[in-house]
C-alpha cells in the first residue's frame, strides 16, 4: 500500500487521501489507487465494475454486500478498501467461474430461493461462508451446548439443521421473503 | 392441489442464473462514459422556507462538479404529482424533502459535498401527530383506488343499537415502510436531445410520460429501462424524485449521472403506508350472524399531496349484512407523503376487521372459522353484484384441515409451558382483481423461434417466466421456444407492476398477440415467411371494460404463536395460508409471492414499527437497524397452498392477482393467535415486548 498524493515525505504522506492497493478479486490481481474513504463495496462496484455485491443500506444492516474475504464472509460496505491490501475477495461472480454454478448457486436456482434478486449475491456468499463456518465447528446461538471440551484439536463440525441455517443466515435480509426457499437451498448443500 | 396447470406449472425462473451469479444489472449499475454521482441533501426542518443556501464550500470540495438548488436547477414544467416538484421553490413541506443535489466525480466526493452545503431555514411550527380528534380532519372526495370515502347501507345505527351482540373496538396501526432491498436509483444520460434513464421503477411507461412532460420533450425522445428491479412493494409504482433529480443533473452537467438514494432517505421521499386509526362496530345475533358492520378509518396525508389509505374498503366486500357504514377521514400534516405499500387499504383494513371478527367469535362462543363461514355471501354486500367466484369458505375449510384446527380448545391463556403461552388464530384474506390495458407484440421467426415483447417490469415476481408460459400455451409450443423481452419503453407500452395486476394485464395482451399469431400461422400452413410474421395486440377497451361481477381473490391465514410472559417476546411458530386466486399459472413463483406477502404481514404484526419524532417531525426509524423487517429466524415455518378455482369472468388465463393478498390476513391471524395465547388482546401492532408486557401487567393470564 502506497500513498499516492504527496512526495514521499512523511509529512505529505500524512495528508494523502488515496493509496495504491492490490485486491485479488475473483482470482485476478487488481491494482488501483483508492480514496481512503472508499469502502471495499464501492471499490468493487464503482472502480472495478464488480456489481454482484449490492448496496442495500451501506451501513452493515442488510447483508446485500456480503462477500468472502480471505475465505470469510464479510460486509463489504463496512471495510475501508485501503485496509485490505493483498486480500483475496470472492464475489458471486467469482463463485461461478467458467460458467459452472457453485453448488450453492445451483441450489438457489433449483429451490427458487430468490425473487427480485437484489439480496441474492449476498445471500449466496453468506451461505458459502456458513458452510465453512459450520464445517470448522463455529457455534451459533442455535447450536446446542456440547460437553465441555478439554485439550486441543479441532472442534467437531456443526450439523446445519434448518434452525441453524435460519439463525446463521439472519444477517441477510430478503424483503421479498424468500426465506423458506433460501433455508431449503442451503440445506440441500449442507453435508 | 399443487396448481400444476395447463401452462406447464413449475418452471425455473428465467433470470435466476443471472441473479445468483451477480450478473443481473440494476439501475445504478450502468456506467456510461463520464458518469457522475448525485447525492441529494434532505431538508432539516419539518416546515418552513429556505432562507438561503450557500454552496461555496460544497463547490470547493474536490471532485464536486455542480450543486443544484432551487436557485439554479433547470426550470421544468410543473409535474402532476407534486412530490416530484423538487428544487422548484423555497418551500419545505416536510423534513427530508430534497433541497439540493450535489453532483461529483465519485460517491465519496458527492457525499462530502452534500455535507458541505449550508442551508439556512426559516422554520415554522410543525404539526405531525395524527389524533382521532384532530381539528383538521375532513372527509375526502375519495380514497385511494377511486373508492368513495363514505358508503352507507340500511340503518347501521339502529341495527347496531338493536343487535343482541355488539362488538366495539378500536385498533391503531403505525406507519409502515416498503423498504425494497434495492434503494431507489436512476442513471440518466442525455444525448442528441433524448434522455435514456435506467430506473428502479415498477413501470417505465408512466415514468416516461412524467419525465417527457416535465422536461418538455416528446415521449419518443425518452427511453426508460428497468431490466432488473430490486423490489418495490408500491414504493416504485410511479416516478419518484430520484429519477427527476438524475435527469435534471445530467441535463445541467451534460454528463451521465447516477442518483442512488441512501437507505436513510427512503422513508421521507418514496412514500410509506400512512398510520390508520380504526373504529369497528359489529352487530350480530347470538349465533354470530352479522346484522351490521361499521368501520371508520382516520388517517393522515402530507401537505404535498392527498393520499387516503382505503382501509375501510375491505369491510364493503367481506361479509354479508344488511346494514353497514364504512368511512374515511383524513388530515393533512407536515409529514412525508404517504403512498402505496403492498395491499394499500386491504392490509390495515383487514387487520382491524378480522381482529374484530375474532372478538365477535369470543363474544358469541362461535368458533372463529365457523363464524366466518356463517357470514359468507355470494354477493358483494356493498355493490350487490355477484362475485365472479368466491373461494373464502373453501380456503377456510382447507386451511383448517391442513393446520389441524379441529378440536382446538377455544379458551384463551391456558396453554402454558413454563413462562411461555401458546395460541392459534385465523383470519380471512382478500384482494381485488385489477387489470389494466396493455400492448404486446408476438413474432414468429423463420428459424422456428418466437419472440414476445411487452414493457412488463419484473420486480421479483417472475414476469419473464410466466409470460413465456402464457405465450407458449397460446402458440402451442414449449416455453423454451419463446424469447420474452421486457423492461424497456422501447417495447410495446404496458401497465405497471402494481395492484397485483401485472400478470393479468401483460398476459392478456401477450395471449391475444400469440393467439392471433398462431391463427395466422395456421392460415399460412405453418410456414413462416423469410422476414418473419408479427402481430401486435392492444387490450384497451377489453381489459378495462365494465363487468357486472365483483371480482376478488380470497384466502384464509392460520397462525400459531408463542408468547414469553417474562420477556414479552412473541415468536411465530407457524403461519399457513390457503388462497383462492383463480388459476395459478406458475406454482413456484406463485408460492413465493404468497409466502413473501405473508412474511411481510408477519413483520407488520411483530417487528415493523415506525414512529414520528415529534420534535424533528420525521420518522425516527429510518434505517434497517431501527426499522425491523423480518429475518429468516423470525419466520421458521411459513406455508402457502391454494385451491383450484375456475373463473371464466377474469381474463383469458383465468388468473387473479397474487402479489398482495399474502400480506392481508396474516397480521390479524397473528394478533388473534396472540389473544388466544395470552387471554388479553393487543390492538396496536407490532406486538413488541414492551406492549405485550404492558398488557400482561393489566390483565395477567390464567
Amino acid at each position: 500500500m502506497e500513498p499516492t498524493a504527496g512526495s514521499g515525505d512523511p509529512a505529505d504522506a500524512a495528508g494523502a487521501t488515496a493509496s495504491v492497493v492490490t485486491l485479488h478479486v475473483n482470482g485476478v490481481a487488481r491494482t488501483l489507487a483508492v480514496d481512503h474513504r472508499t469502502t471495499l463495496l464501492d471499490a468493487l462496484r464503482e472502480r472495478l465494475s464488480v456489481t454482484g455485491p449490492k448496496k442495500g443500506c451501506d451501513h452493515g444492516q442488510c447483508g446485500a454486500c456480503t462477500v468472502l474475504v480471505d475465505g470469510r464472509r464479510m460486509l463489504a460496505c463496512l471495510l475501508p478498501a485501503v485496509a485490505w491490501d493483498g486480500a483475496r475477495v470472492l464475489t458471486a461472480e467469482g463463485l461461478s467461474e467458467g460458467g459452472r454454478l457453485h453448488p450453492v448457486q445451483a441450489a438457489f436456482v433449483a429451490r427458487d430461493a430468490l425473487q427480485c434478486g437484489y439480496c441474492t449475491p449476498g445471500q449466496v456468499c453468506s451461505a458459502v461462508g456458513v458452510l465453512s463456518e459450520a464445517a470448522e465447528g463455529h457455534p451459533s446461538l442455535a447450536t446446542p451446548a456440547g460437553p465441555a471440551r478439554t485439550g486441543g484439536g479441532l472442534p467437531p463440525p456443526v450439523r446445519l439443521t434448518p434452525e441453524e441455517i435460519r439463525e446463521r443466515m439472519s444477517g441477510n435480509l430478503c424483503r421479498c421473503g424468500a426465506y423458506a426457499q433460501i433455508v431449503a437451498a442451503v440445506g440441500d448443500v449442507a453435508p | 392441489m399443487t396448481g400444476a396447470g395447463r401452462a406447464a406449472g413449475d418452471l425455473e425462473r428465467r433470470e435466476a442464473r443471472e441473479k445468483v451469479t451477480g450478473r443481473a444489472r440494476y439501475a445504478a449499475e450502468y456506467r456510461p462514459e463520464g458518469r457522475l454521482h448525485g447525492r441529494p441533501v434532505p431538508a432539516a426542518v419539518a416546515r418552513g422556507r429556505i432562507a438561503s443556501v450557500d454552496v461555496s464550500r460544497a463547490l470547493a470540495v474536490r471532485g464536486v462538479v455542480a450543486v443544484l438548488t432551487h436557485e439554479n436547477a433547470p426550470r421544468l414544467a410543473a409535474p402532476q404529482d407534486p412530490t416530484l416538484a423538487v428544487l422548484r421553490d423555497d418551500r419545505v413541506p416536510h423534513r427530508g424533502w430534497y433541497v439540493a443535489l450535489v453532483v461529483a466525480e465519485t460517491p465519496e466526493d458527492a457525499r462530502a459535498g452534500a455535507a458541505a452545503v449550508e442551508v439556512v431555514y426559516e422554520a415554522e411550527e410543525h404539526d405531525v401527530v395524527l389524533r382521532p380528534d384532530h381539528p383538521g380532519l375532513y372527509t375526502p372526495e375519495e380514497a385511494n383506488g377511486g373508492h368513495p370515502a363514505v358508503r352507507e347501507r340500511g340503518d347501521p345505527d339502529a341495527a347496531l343499537a338493536a343487535a343482541p351482540v355488539l362488538v366495539e373496538a378500536e385498533y391503531r396501526l403505525g406507519a409502515l415502510h416498503n423498504h425494497p432491498m434495492e434503494p431507489h436509483a436512476a442513471t440518466a444520460e442525455w444525448r442528441d436531445g433524448g434522455l435514456t434513464l435506467h430506473d428502479s421503477t415498477q413501470g417505465g411507461n408512466a415514468v416516461r410520460e412524467v419525465l417527457a412532460g416535465m422536461f418538455g420533450v416528446h415521449r419518443r425522445q425518452v427511453t426508460v429501462v428497468a431490466e432488473h428491479v430490486g423490489g418495490g412493494f408500491g414504493s416504485k409504482g410511479t416516478a419518484r424524485p430520484h429519477a427527476v433529480l438524475a435527469a435534471m443533473a445530467a441535463l445541467h452537467t451534460g454528463r451521465p449521472v447516477t442518483v442512488a438514494l441512501p437507505r436513510r432517505d427512503l422513508a421521507a421521499v418514496v412514500g410509506h403506508r400512512a398510520p390508520t386509526l380504526h373504529r369497528v362496530r359489529l352487530g350480530a345475533g347470538p349465533d354470530g350472524v352479522l346484522t351490521a358492520v361499521e368501520h371508520l378509518v382516520v388517517t393522515r396525508t402530507s401537505r404535498v399531496r392527498e393520499f387516503v389509505e382505503q382501509a375501510a374498503v375491505p369491510a364493503r366486500v367481506m361479509y354479508g349484512c344488511a346494514h353497514s357504514r364504512t368511512a374515511h377521514r383524513v388530515v393533512a400534516l407536515d409529514v412525508p407523503t404517504p403512498s402505496w405499500m403492498r395491499a394499500p387499504g386491504e392490509a390495515p383494513g383487514m387487520y382491524a376487521l378480522e381482529s374484530a371478527m375474532d372478538e365477535l367469535a369470543s363474544a358469541t362462543g362461535v368458533d372463529p372459522v365457523e363464524l366466518r363461514l356463517r357470514n359468507d355471501t355470494d354477493r358483494e354486500p356493498d355493490s350487490g353484484r355477484p362475485f365472479s367466484s368466491r373461494g373464502l369458505a373453501a380456503c377456510l375449510r382447507e386451511g383448517a384441515r391442513r393446520f389441524g384446527w379441529e378440536g382446538r380448545d377455544p379458551r384463551p391463556g391456558v396453554r402454558r409451558a413454563g413462562g411461555v403461552l401458546t395460541g392459534t388464530g385465523v383470519a380471512s384474506a382478500t384482494y381485488p382483481v385489477l387489470v389494466n390495458p396493455s400492448r404486446a407484440s408476438a413474432r414468429a421467426e423463420p428459424d422456428g423461434g418466437f419472440r414476445v415483447a411487452v414493457n412488463a417490469t419484473d420486480i421479483g415476481t417472475g414476469a419473464r417466466t410466466v409470460l413465456a408460459q402464457i405465450a407458449a400455451e397460446a402458440l402451442g409450443v414449449p416455453p423454451e421456444a419463446v424469447i420474452v423481452e421486457v423492461g424497456s419503453t422501447a417495447l410495446p407500452a404496458a401497465s405497471l407492476a402494481g395492484g397485483s395486476a401485472g400478470t393479468a394485464s401483460w398476459g392478456w395482451a401477450v395471449h391475444r398477440a400469440c393467439t392471433e399469431l398462431a391463427e395466422r400461422l395456421a392460415g399460412a400452413g405453418g410456414r413462416v415467411p423469410p422476414e418473419g410474421m408479427a402481430v401486435d395486440a392492444d387490450t384497451r377497451g377489453e381489459a378495462d371494460a365494465e363487468v357486472p361481477w365483483a371480482r376478488h381473490a380470497f384466502g384464509a391465514v392460520f397462525a400459531e404463536v408463542r408468547a414469553d410472559t417474562v420477556t414479552g417476546e412473541v415468536r411465530l411458530a407457524r403461519l399457513l395460508g390457503v388462497f383462492a386466486a383463480g388459476r395459478i399459472l406458475n406454482a413456484r413463483t406463485a408460492r413465493a409471492q404468497f409466502t413473501g406477502g405473508m412474511i411481510m404481514g408477519a413483520g407488520m404484526a411483530l417487528t415493523e414499527r415506525s414512529s414520528i419524532d415529534v420534535r424533528f417531525g420525521d420518522f425516527a426509524e429510518r434505517d434497517l437497524a431501527a426499522y425491523h423487517v423480518p429475518v429468516s429466524a423470525d419466520v421458521p415455518d411459513v406455508r402457502a397452498h391454494w385451491i383450484e378455482e375456475e373463473d371464466p369472468h377474469l381474463n383469458p388465463m383465468g388468473s387473479k392477482g397474487i402479489g398482495e393478498i399474502g400480506i392481508t390476513g396474516a397480521p390479524a391471524a397473528i394478533g388473534n393467535a396472540l389473544h388466544h395465547a395470552l387471554g388479553a388482546r393487543l390492538r396496536e401492532p407490532p406486538f413488541t415486548p414492551d406492549r405485550v408486557l404492558a398488557v400482561l401487567r393489566r390483565t395477567p393470564p390464567g
